[in-house]
């Protein structure tokens, strides 16, 4: 028992079977819709989860990077007359060059700093996104043509439910190939003491630039999934609010944790949408239940669950 | 035993803080193989002097040479592939992470896995795991941690903690090394390990820089012994030579003698 709750790919088997059963219970599009919503949430809190959870180095400005990972496969096809496809992979890359840019100068802050800096990062991509209005058509956002896989036009709930879910399986295992590697083995051990790491001969400047790039093409790559599903796109994808909610994500589900990174994705996700009967009251019953949550699992859903159980086994 | 061609050469090193000359004018040199040791009074800039021979101060005055090589403006984390390591007086462990895990990590120059290999988990990189892995438990039960190698790093007590900093500086395959306080909060059979740890890693042909207050350790394993006294060399020399000179016995022994009153009553 044990074993299997270490066992480094757990997480990722736990997940596929959870993925091909949710197909079978979901009484509607709109259920698959809100599934396919989690995974790509997922996706984007995972590399916040590299980031926060392996590194140590918080981000405030993540959904930066997912606004412009969302804006390259809405203007690519729009005004320039790219492939869809193809503008989800630039805007990848895109987003990764933009932080690496950023990341270089930010990253030597520490603490609240660097979690300014961050914040500062995304208000400015949140206020391009606002007044570019030729390019991004202002805060009204702008509609997303179909992203097409090799042939394959990708529409309907549950065609986006599996190409959300495969998305997120990728992004899992190579999160989970991170953490048992030489390279999550330095993020870890920066997180805990940079001056012991650059002891070890650990590049530690480069590694966390590495963890932020990373992170940033998560992001990217979600926030393109996240258009194309939509049809739509809004500088709202872009905001602050949208940032912290990826952080609540990461810490709610069990800082580190891949597994837990989804599980609070889906926390924030899908109770906003069964809180509706508490109408205005909504966010606030919302807050009330993200702190019930941090009181009584301090450490995140996944972390606080396995310490309990393996106290019980014996 | 003066060394032929020295590893370390530091010379007329110095820096000031706020005016201060925390350190002010020091040279020495260490040879492969030899066990070298910084004394002095609580404040003297010992601690100091390890953080500019290591990197982590930029010196404003003087050199540090490695193997003939001038080092003075490579950053910490180079020196360490260049056969430089250290420990800290300050315990600087990865808790949350395993006994093992922390040597491995110190391993991180020896490992030879890409980025994107980490990331694809290609099967490199879990040789690359095994490997590390087998050379970082080598190096546990030399410490005599092998028994701890998979508990939390944070649970393991005081003593075990400075003798896993070692293990994990001697991962880096050093040259020369630099033990900031040892056997700082040791009790006597834990000192009586590193002792016999530090004369088994010099023998090895390794040199041993070493900051410690207990005296008897210093005076036991040192071929020559360094005494700072506000920043500034007092004496060099052999520990028979350096015991028996008045100024460093005015200076310093003095201090010695009212620390021990000190750990008596506390």
């Amino acid at each position: 028992m044990k074993a299997i709750l270490r066992s480094r790919l757990t997480p990722l088997v736990a997940l596929a079977l959870i993925m091909a059963l949710v197909p079978m219970i979901a009484p509607t599009s709109f259920h698959l819709r809100v599934a396919a919503l989690v995974w790509i949430f997922s996706l984007a809190a995972l590399g916040l989860t590299i980031l926060m959870g392996y590194a140590g180095q918080v981000s405030l400005g993540h959904a930066g990077f997912l606004g412009i990972g969302a804006y390259a496969v809405a203007i690519g096809p729009a005004r320039l007359g790219l492939d869809p496809l193809l503008c989800l992979l630039l805007g990848a890359v895109l987003s990764g060059l933009i932080a690496w840019l950023v990341g270089r100068p930010i990253l030597k802050l520490k603490g609240y700093y660097l979690a300014i800096a961050t914040l500062g990062f995304g208000v400015i991509v949140a206020l391009i996104l606002h007044s570019e209005t030729e390019l991004t058509g202002g805060p009204d956002g702008m509609s997303v043509s179909r992203i097409t896989l090799f042939g394959w036009r990708v529409t309907g709930a549950l065609n986006w439910y599996w190409v959300s879910a495969g998305a997120l399986l990728i992004g899992a295992l190579i999160a989970l190939n991170i953490a048992a590697s030489p390279t999550g083995r330095a993020l870890r051990a920066l997180h805990d003491s940079e001056v012991a790491a650059a002891g070890a001969g650990i590049d530690v400047s480069a590694k966390k630039l590495a963890a932020f790039v990373v992170a940033a093409v998560y992001a990217a790559v979600a926030g393109g999934l996240l258009a194309a599903m939509n049809g739509l796109i809004t500088p709202e994808a872009a905001s602050f609010s949208h940032s912290v909610e990826l952080v609540a994500m990461v810490i709610i589900g069990g800082l580190g944790s891949v597994f837990g990174t989804v599980l609070g994705a889906a926390f924030l996700v899908v109770l906003p949408q069964t809180l509706t009967a508490f109408q205005e009251y909504e966010q606030a019953v919302l807050g009330l239940l993200i702190m019930v949550f941090m009181i009584f699992l301090p450490q995140g859903i996944v972390p606080s669950l396995r310490a309990m159980i393996e106290e019980r086994l014996p | 035993m003066t060394p032929q061609t020295p590893l370390l050469d530091v010379s007329g090193i110095g820096i000031s803080f706020g005016g201060l000359k925390a350190v002010d004018a020091v040279s020495f040199k260490v040879g492969a193989g030899e066990v070298f040791s910084i004394i002095g009074p609580n404040g003297a800039g010992k601690t100091t002097l390890f953080n500019l021979v290591t990197g982590i101060y930029r010196p404003s005055r003087g050199s540090v040479r490695l193997d003939g090589a001038d080092i003075t403006a490579v950053p910490p984390h180079r020196r360490v592939s260049r056969g430089m390591a250290r420990t800290f007086q300050n315990l600087q462990i990865f808790f949350r992470m395993t006994a093992v895990e922390n040597v491995m990590v110190g391993c991180a120059l020896s490992e030879r896995t890409s980025f994107l290999a980490d990331m694809l988990g290609l099967p490199s990189v879990f040789r690359q795991n095994r490997v590390t892995r087998e050379k970082a438990l080598a190096l546990l039960d030399r410490v005599g941690l092998a028994a701890l190698a998979d508990a939390p790093a944070g649970a393991l007590p005081y003593g075990a903690l400075k003798r896993l900093e070692i293990a994990r500086a001697l991962a880096a395959d050093p040259k020369i090394l630099l033990l900031d306080e040892p056997a700082a909060g040791c009790n006597a059979v834990e000192t009586e390990a590193i002792d016999h740890l530090i004369a088994e890693i010099a023998k090895g042909g390794i040199a041993v820089v070493l900051i410690e207050h207990d005296m008897k350790l210093v005076m036991k394993i040192s071929d020559r012994v360094l005494v700072l006294a506000q920043g500034r060399p007092l004496a060099e020399g052999p520990p028979r030579a350096v015991r028996e000179n008045p100024e460093v016995i005015a200076a310093y022994l003095g201090d010695i003698g009212s620390r021990e009153a000190d750990r008596a009553h506390g």
